[in-house]
């Protein structure tokens, strides 16, 4: 099935809203879909018998930055019985500080890899997914502070007592049983055996 | 003993130096590796480059073992793991920091959020294997190193253990106080 057909069956199905946007150029030609009705569709492209995309091959989030506002995520898909892909996106308006987390609806419940996947994108770029069995961070500790593939992320600068930038700490360590007239810079740790506090 | 040293059987040295010799001799790793680093250490056990000639055998507890390999990229969410892996060890104790990832960061120093830039931000470390991931010889190397700063070693008092009996002592006094 060409990508034109499964955008006139989609449209035959769903309406002409549901298709935001298309994109034809390109190596892979996609559609921007409704975020509100994403579930739908693609549980009608997995159950329908002219498509079976049984096969969620990679669910991508993507952080467009402060100046566009947008975020989005992009689904590939393939059908193992027709050998077909296809590419949808949904763009969703990213949030301000304090504000909640863009939404977008869960597709786990169709495909089960998107468990994980939005699991990923919820840690790393911070799009919450509505309807997800267990949204939770999956890569981060889970008292990690921020989502660190968005644009504007800031590093913290202690995590449980430890400090996060690189910093002369580096510089000045060394051998620690080195005296410090020898190397000349101070140690952090007089005695080595002393712990850090 | 007696052709050797033609000295009657015995031998006569410093307690210090007896210790050490037992300490450096048997030097064993905890077993725990958390990246790629731990791949050569692995090559290091096993019989092409052997250590077990130096004493130095893995163990499965960190009660039993006297050095921590920190081989590979100590992150965040590891890096309490790490800390407590260090103070369940008993005394004494040492620290091998293998390659640059656990040594100061690594390739991640500038854009590695999640990576702790050198694991002596967490504990202290004895050893330094520089290298990415270092080559089997590099941490014999560093074994070997690790040996001579036991050899240079004298008696002293288990810190850690003092700190806990005295935190012990200081929870009961404030129990007291508060009944």
């Amino acid at each position: 099935m060409l990508f034109e057909e499964i955008r006139n069956l989609l449209v035959e199905l769903f309406g002409q809203e549901v298709i935001v946007a298309e994109k034809t150029e390109g190596l892979q030609p996609y559609l921007v879909l409704q975020p509100e009705r994403l579930a739908d569709v693609c549980l009608t492209l997995h159950d329908h018998e002219q498509t079976y995309f049984d096969f969620l091959s990679c669910l991508t989030g993507l952080d467009n930055g402060p100046e566009a506002g947008t975020m989005e995520v992009i689904y590939n898909l393939y059908s193992i019985p027709y050998d077909h892909h296809l590419m949808l996106k949904v763009i969703v308006p990213r949030n301000q500080e304090e504000q909640p987390l863009p939404q977008v609806p869960t597709v786990s419940h169709i495909w089960r890899t998107a468990d994980w996947h939005e699991r990923e994108v919820f840690d790393l770029v911070g799009i919450s997914f509505t309807g997800h069995p267990d949204m939770r961070r999956i890569l981060c500790a889970a008292d990690w502070e921020g989502h660190p593939l968005r644009k504007d992320y800031k590093l913290q600068d202690y995590y449980h007592g430890i400090k996060v930038p690189y910093d002369d700490h580096n510089e000045n360590n060394g051998f620690k049983s080195e005296p410090q007239w020898l190397t000349g810079t101070s140690n952090p740790f007089p005695d080595k055996r002393e712990k850090p506090a | 003993m007696e052709e050797k040293t033609g000295e009657g059987g015995l031998v006569i040295t410093k307690l210090d130096d007896l210790l050490n010799w037992a300490r450096l001799t048997a030097l064993w790793p905890m077993g725990f590796g958390l990246a790629c680093c731990a791949i050569e250490m692995m090559g290091a056990y096993s019989s092409g480059y052997d250590i077990d000639r130096f004493g130095v055998i893995p163990r499965a507890s960190p009660r039993q073992s006297d050095v921590m390999i920190v081989a590979g990229t100590v992150t965040f969410k590891m890096a309490d793991r790490v800390r407590r892996l260090y103070e369940q060890m008993p005394e004494p104790r040492y620290v091998i920091s293998m390659g640059s990832c656990s040594n100061c960061g690594g390739p991640y120093w500038e854009h590695g959020y999640h990576v702790v830039k050198g694991v002596d931000r967490i504990i202290p470390v004895d050893v330094y294997v520089p290298g990415c991931p270092p080559r089997p010889e590099a941490l014999i190397g560093g074994f070997l190193k690790l040996q001579e700063i036991i050899r240079k070693e004298t008696i002293r008092a288990p810190r850690a253990v003092q700190a806990l009996m005295a935190k012990r002592q200081l929870n009961k006094e404030q129990q007291t106080l508060g009944v």
